[in-house]
């Protein structure tokens, strides 16, 4: 087909198969460690409120090309045999809890501070109110701009071919060096990372403006 | 765990890793008013063209919007050599870089003519003036205000990703990280380096960036209010 044969096509969706793997790593792990980073955030401890703020400036401040040849090379110190799946899932971990953490701060302080009093008036502890009133309203005002930093998951994985990981974009990159037919190739990259991610953003979108008719 | 951090290759590489800072500032500061441009042409388009260009824009943002700059970049590199248009990978990286922001911008962009209130639209009606000086006086200046914080992030991200074109041979600091690496094989330490080096370049753009905003907003330097 287009001079590029079925078996090459199949070598790139075998490169999207390994693209979706490390993009659901990279949202597990960011999830587990970007919850208390949000928790943190939002927490009156000075420390705490500090010590993650700089974590996430730091991680913002870093192109994740960077993130994944410093956690590479920094396994390895530790006499580790690096897999490249294993930095690019903790690559992709450190970069999405920073972000993910970040979104999840906005949603909780954006229940009405009002919820918080009314909890405090019915006498609930602090983790009680913390878990039945506040998160069940963050979780659905959560749902949006999550569903559309997955799109950037998604995207940013193609950032671990720097570090010699087999994903979509790698394939295209050695399928283009042995057939150098870089329009098409290419084009049918981009098309699979699109039917990955369009209809994230479509998702997102459609549930953010449910979400503002609801409340408008 | 006895690792010994060695940082010598900062004295021998220095004009190395000098020139490579400045790649990377220069596509940044190459990329970023023409990605600004076409994002707010882009807007405006998609909101009062006509209706083919609508549909043109949009298509446009979202296929930018839901693919990797990696693949924009390598398809565009890689597919003008071949129709024979050798426009040499510095350009070829500053090109993909201004599509890239123009779909992001132009969102954001979009959001900030739409967050305009109406009633200035109404008083600048009042007062006659042509659609043209309606646009330039009141809505793009208010609309570059309102939505400015965002448009810092996204320059920031943008300089962020140029670290990606040393895949096209463009050798800006992650690239001139590699080749360091490469010859000393003192991975973790070059990129330590690198990190802390792209810290203070963000930092550094963050400050540039407010500093335009003070130059740029009348209203905000008298003022010094958000709008």
């Amino acid at each position: 087909m287009l001079g590029v044969s079925l078996d090459q096509y199949g070598f790139l969706v075998q490169g999207a198969f390994w693209t979706v793997v490390l993009s659901l790593m990279g949202f597990v792990g960011g999830t587990i460690v970007g919850l208390p980073v949000a928790l943190a955030r939002i927490s009156r401890g000075w420390f705490l409120c500090r010590a993650s703020s700089a974590y996430v400036q730091f991680v913002q401040g870093i192109p994740l090309p960077v993130i994944m040849f410093v956690v590479y090379f920094g396994v390895s110190i530790y006499g580790f045999d690096v897999n490249a799946l294993v930095a690019a899932a903790i690559a992709m971990t450190l970069y999405s809890s920073a972000y993910l953490g970040e979104i999840w701060k906005g949603c909780i302080q954006a229940v009405p501070k009002t919820q918080w009093e009314a909890g405090e008036c019915l006498a609930l502890t602090n983790l009680q109110r913390f878990i039945y009133i506040i998160l069940p309203q963050a979780l659905r005002i959560a749902v949006p701009p999550t569903v559309g930093f997955l799109v950037q998951i998604v995207k940013n994985t193609s950032y671990s071919v720097v570090i010699g990981f087999f994903d979509l974009t790698y394939s295209a990159k050695i399928l283009n060096n042995a057939t150098f037919k870089p329009f098409i190739i290419f084009t049918a990259a981009a098309l699979i990372y699109f039917a990955i991610c369009f209809p994230l953003s479509r998702y997102a979108r459609r549930f953010e403006l449910r979400l503002h008719r609801r409340n408008a | 765990m006895d690792y010994v951090f060695d940082f010598s290759f900062l004295e021998s590489f220095r004009s190395e890793i000098i020139n490579g800072v400045r790649l990377t500032i220069l596509l940044t500061v190459v990329s970023i008013l023409p990605g600004f441009a076409l994002g707010t042409a882009c807007a405006v388009g998609r909101l009062y063209g006509p209706r083919w260009l609508q549909t043109a824009v949009t298509i446009y943002i979202e296929a930018i919007r839901n693919t990797p700059l990696i693949i924009q970049v390598f398809w565009l590199f890689f597919g003008l050599t071949v129709l024979g248009a050798r426009i040499g990978p510095f350009n070829a990286a500053v090109i993909a870089l201004v599509i890239n922001t123009g779909a992001y911008s132009a969102e954001i962009m979009r959001a900030g003519f739409q967050a305009i209130p109406k009633g200035q639209l109404e008083a600048a009606n009042c007062l006659a003036m042509t659609r043209r000086q309606i646009f330039w006086n009141i809505q793009l200046p208010q609309a570059a205000e309102l939505v400015y914080p965002a448009l810092v992030s996204q320059f920031i991200l943008m300089m962020l990703a140029t670290s990606i074109m040393s895949q096209i041979s463009v050798e800006e600091l992650t690239g001139v990280g590699y080749q360091v690496q490469s010859i000393t094989f003192r991975g973790f330490d070059v990129y330590l380096v690198i990190a802390v080096l792209y810290l203070a370049l963000a930092t550094m753009l963050r400050l540039c960036l407010h500093g335009a905003a003070q130059l740029a907003f009348t209203r905000l330097r008298k003022l010094r209010t958000p709008l």
